[in-house]
């Protein structure tokens, strides 16, 4: 049975590949003139940046896009990476389904090697031009440069033409293609794609110079190259029949117990004969004499035998800091008021495969309110751009009822309104995607249910944001009242009744009848001007400690003028609030210094030894002094009670019109 | 009560105003005023002057919420702005007030509407009328043509007499905006009813077509929504005279609302009803029926008209069989017409047929 299709597959090689490639132009990107080119860019840029990851190098980017005429483009993608050698350069840009990736399985941008070649391909077909690649490693002196093209009958590549030159970098790769295409700008454009890469890929520097000219860099937000990922062996959940029988016949394994032990991750020997007792295969058979139904056996007896979870830390999420990072970097123009604390969830397995979700949450200041929510979804980092709608993340967003975390949602379904931009990042061994283009994650049922956990997760964290920044605001609405208006009044009042100004403590604690901290951090000249007032407009004098997350060491003593009574783990920093009374205000002013700009932008305050009900502009302190947020319970907005004596109308607040004019 | 008096009545009550404010304070209460509220659903009929007053609801004006101290700051502001002015024996117009206000810091006005708002409800407080706080409105324009012989006193002290009909040129009688005794005497009037028109071109086309003289009527032109002076006017020519009392507007629900203030009280003004209202005024028209009976050229209604229209069922002033109709017919047709829409049967019509019609259904005119 195996030998029939190995015989069918070679015949399938056959087929002529431009033949096949006009066949499936959809599934690998080509459809339109406007995608096409977008793909002639992203394909080498994947390549790109997996090279210098595997080489641990810092990747920097140029991708250049040319104008030759109405419809041709020439599109240039120059790499840092470590180079190619010489004999596997025409291999690597010239032959479809080349590459050491088709077996392994690693989180990795390309999956099939199909990529780079079809681009090659697909130039090639257009316009009647062979690609240009140059490359150096960093051993040799010259750089290697040949012109490509690939002979669509045999599958082959054929170099037109090689030689070597001097090239002024110390090693890296240079790909050249003209194509077929159309430029533009807009969501699905190459500037929106190279924006998502920047996002998800903190660690590299691109700079993309469009047909217009003017040169856009995407700076680099961090300097840490994410740790090459390990290949794993596949899982046994996951395997399918002809991939098993496949398997078996290549294997160098003579039995069958040793063969499932060492092609597979998490089977030992003893689970292996377990297997193999259950499937009624000999333990003693040679694997490349599998018959189909002791196949078929064996995948039955994978379900039954408890096996262990597949490894994950295979995975590199891009992780919390870093998405927060990326997003600053490149969305900061926008000046959002907040980049919700992003929620990197724990690896999860389907079907064998081990995978993670990521999302983060940009909110408010510039982005428009009346639109819908952007999603940015990306897989393995790289920015997925069409079919939105088929896709997994786009579902699972749907699926979130956001009304509840602040934003607007009709019927509680579907993608909401609001300033809002939403990262979705799902990282695995093998993306399922809903097709060979891979633009949309297939709806996986685990998949999806990690989506949704990961985006409420977030979506947590956006909303005490927005309470806290609702109750905030009504203070300061009061505060203007008590520190502005009351005493005017009563200046007035008094002078019209011809009495001394009269005491306001009353009044104003009866108004406020909060502890109000008010704080503010200022960034000037590499220092951190740090502001923490603390108003008592309760009727009593307040004692209770104000609790601070902030690198001690990095304080300017000079600066502090009170002392903290303890300092844990060089960042846990504890005041003590002492007598404060009635409408007094205390001052805690200091600076830090060499602390890099976006490594400070919040202060993170509590309060301890007080009701936290009557506190507003701090938390209360948690009981682990661990300040993980993850950890804080999460409070609901505390509901004013209705302002008024009971029964007593508003007089200013009448929705009656009471004119009978127009 | 002499002019004097009046004043330093107003004086001491705005004193006793900052004086519970103060009070409220120096007790470290929260301050607040009490107001009645100013809304269709706390107008009540009195029966014994035929209008429609404020009943019992009342307010409160908190300083706890940040319009509330606005408005207080703002009382404050002005109550030493009034105390200054009846001292300095000056006066002021509404909107040099509001003007005035640009210097009171967080307690400036943002909009006439709110200074107006604000002297009303000192003179609901204080049962004073915003003349004896030396406020005054801009002067309005309404203009009088027809057999009435009035007594003013001019700017030099003097007492004049005019023949509102011979006296006049085609504009008419300003009515100034203040017609009390002390300025304006009626010595004789010569007519046997008043009509007060909506529009100032239909009120040229009555004058134009001698209604007055023909009809032997007086015409008032109330440019819209009528002024304190003009309703004022109206009602002492009423009263002081006997002369009948009709309003004559466009066909749509805000010229129902201009017909309720006159006749009825308005809802802003309702403290004032009593002073201001003519309960024995009659509408004429536009009606719907008119527009259905005329088959008048019309206007669809809009969604503000028919939001206008609908809150008008709940208004007590238009709870009577007469409304009732009206307004539902209107919503009904969904149209609405204005005065002029009358010219489609030529310029005389309104004069020879529609007015001698509709006026002697109501037995204005013989």
């Amino acid at each position: 049975m195996s030998s029939i299709a190995h015989e069918l597959a070679k015949k399938q090689k056959e087929i002529s590949v431009s033949e096949f490639f006009e066949k499936n132009k959809q599934i690998l990107g080509f459809d339109s003139l406007t995608r096409a080119l977008i793909t002639s860019v992203k394909e080498p840029v994947d390549n790109s940046l997996d090279a210098c990851e595997d080489a641990g190098v810092l990747p920097e980017l140029l991708v250049r896009v040319e104008k030759i005429d109405e419809k041709e483009y020439r599109v240039t993608v120059e790499d840092n990476g470590p180079g190619i050698v010489k004999k596997q350069v025409p291999n690597v840009f010239a032959r479809l389904l080349y590459g050491s990736r088709f077996h392994t399985r690693a989180q990795r941008r390309g999956q099939q090697g199909i990529g780079v070649s079809a681009v090659v391909m697909y130039g090639q077909l257009t316009t009647g031009k062979a690609a240009r690649v140059r490359s150096k490693i960093s051993d040799e002196e010259v750089a290697y440069e040949c012109d490509l093209i690939l002979d669509t009958k045999k599958n082959r590549p054929d170099v037109i033409k090689e030689d070597f030159v001097i090239w002024d970098r110390p090693h890296g790769t240079s790909f050249q293609i003209n194509v077929k295409g159309k430029y533009i700008g807009g969501k699905q454009s190459i500037f929106e794609y190279l924006k998502g890469v920047a996002i998800v890929n903190p660690h590299a520097k691109i700079t993309f110079i469009p047909p217009e000219g003017n040169a856009v860099v995407f700076e680099r937000a961090s300097d840490i190259v994410p740790p090459p990922t390990k290949e794993i062996k596949p899982h046994p959940e996951g395997v399918e029949l002809g991939e098993l029988l496949s398997m078996a016949k290549y294997t160098e394994s003579n039995k069958m117990t040793s063969f499932l032990n060492t092609e597979f991750s998490r089977i030992s020997y003893r689970v292996a004969r377990d297997i193999c007792e259950l499937a009624g295969v000999p333990p003693e058979q040679r694997p490349d004499k599998m018959r189909l139904e002791q196949a078929g056996a064996i995948l039955e007896a994978i379900k039954k035998v408890k096996i262990m979870s597949p490894d994950t830390d295979c995975l590199s999420p891009i992780g919390e800091t870093l998405i927060r990072k990326g997003l600053k970097n490149v969305l900061g123009q926008l000046k959002a008021d907040f980049y919700a604390p992003p929620i990197t969830r724990e690896p999860k397995v389907y079907a064998g495969n081990p995978f993670v979700v990521e999302v983060g949450i940009v909110y408010g200041g510039g982005l428009n309110r009346e639109e819908q929510v952007q999603i940015l979804r990306f897989a393995n980092r790289v920015p997925l751009m069409y079919q939105q709608g088929a896709c997994a993340i786009t579902q699972a967003v749907e699926a979130v009822d956001w009304r509840r975390y602040g934003l607007e949602q009709r019927g509680g379904q579907g993608i909401p309104f609001g300033p809002a931009i939403v990262l979705v990042h799902v990282a695995s061994t093998k993306i399922p995607f809903t097709s060979e283009s891979k633009e949309a994650i297939a709806n996986i049922p685990e998949i999806k249910e990690e989506i949704e956990l990961a985006l409420k997760a977030c979506a947590r964290r956006l909303k005490t944001h927005l309470n806290k920044a609702e109750k905030k605001s009504k203070t300061r609405v009061k505060f203007e009242i008590v520190q502005d208006i009351i005493p005017m009044i009563a200046q007035k009042a008094a002078k019209i009744v011809g009495k001394p100004v009269p005491k306001l403590a009353g009044t104003i604690t009866k108004i406020m009848n909060v502890v109000w901290i008010d704080d503010e951090v200022k960034f000037e000249k590499n220092r951190h001007h740090i502001s923490v007032k603390i108003y008592n407009y309760t009727p009593k004098s307040q004692n209770f400690h104000l609790h601070m997350l902030l690198p001690y060491d990095k304080v300017d003593q000079k600066t502090l003028k009170m002392q903290p009574i303890e300092v844990r783990e060089a960042n846990k920093v504890t005041w003590d609030v002492k007598r404060l009374s009635s409408t007094d205000i205390l001052e805690l002013n200091f600076d830090l210094h060499g602390v890099p700009q976006e490594q400070y932008d919040q202060n993170e305050l509590y309060v301890s030894g007080i009701d936290s009900a009557s506190v507003i502009g701090a938390e209360v302190l948690p009981g682990d002094w661990d300040l993980e947020h993850l950890r804080i319970t999460e409070e609901g907005p505390a509901e004013e009670p209705e302002e008024g004596e009971e029964g007593e109308i508003d007089y200013d607040e009448g929705v009656e019109v009471v004119k009978d004019e127009e | 009560m002499k002019n004097e008096e009046r004043h330093q009545r107003a004086v001491n009550k705005l004193t006793d105003i900052a004086g519970s404010i103060y009070d409220q304070i120096d007790d470290g209460k929260i301050p607040k005023m009490m107001i009645p509220l100013r809304t269709k659903s706390n107008i009540r009929f009195d029966p014994k002057a035929a209008v429609w007053k404020y009943g019992k609801a009342m307010g409160a004006r908190s300083a706890k919420k940040l319009t509330g101290a606005q408005m207080l700051l703002r009382t404050t502001y002005m109550l030493e702005f009034i105390e200054g002015m009846i001292k300095e024996e000056k006066s002021s117009t509404l909107r040099e007030m509001y003007y005035i206000s640009e210097g009171w810091a967080k307690g400036k006005f943002n909009a006439q509407d709110e200074s107006n708002m604000l002297a009303e409800d000192l003179e609901i407080i204080t049962q004073c009328m915003r003349e004896d706080f030396k406020l005054r409105p801009e002067e309005d324009g309404a203009r009088v043509i027809g057999n009435v012989t009035i007594q003013e006193l001019d700017r030099k002290g003097k007492m004049k007499k005019i023949n509102c009909r011979d006296d006049v040129g085609d504009s008419g009688y300003g009515i100034p905006y203040n017609v009390e005794k002390d300025k304006i005497e009626f010595l004789d009037c010569d007519a046997d009813f008043l009509i007060a028109i909506e529009t100032g071109g239909m009120f040229d086309r009555l004058v134009e077509n001698k209604f007055d003289e023909d009809a032997h009527a007086v015409l008032v032109h109330l440019k819209g929504q009528p002024a304190r002076s003009t309703r004022r006017f109206i009602k002492r020519i009423n009263e002081e005279m006997k002369l009948p009392v009709c309003t004559f507007v466009d066909g749509d629900p805000w010229s129902f609302r201009i017909h309720a203030s006159l006749a009825y009280g308005a809802i802003k003004t309702a403290h004032l009803s009593e002073y201001l209202a003519t309960p024995t005024a009659e509408f004429i028209g536009i009606t719907a029926s008119d527009i259905l009976n005329y088959d008048l050229p019309t206007d669809k209604l809009n969604d503000k008209d028919i939001q206008a229209l609908n809150a008008e069922k709940t208004d007590p002033r238009f709870n009577d069989g007469f409304w009732k109709h009206e307004i539902d017919l209107m919503l009904e047709i969904g149209k609405k017409a204005e005065q002029q829409a009358l010219a489609k049967y030529g310029l005389d019509y309104v004069t020879d047929t529609y007015l001698p019609e509709k006026l002697s259904e109501i037995g204005m005119m013989k």
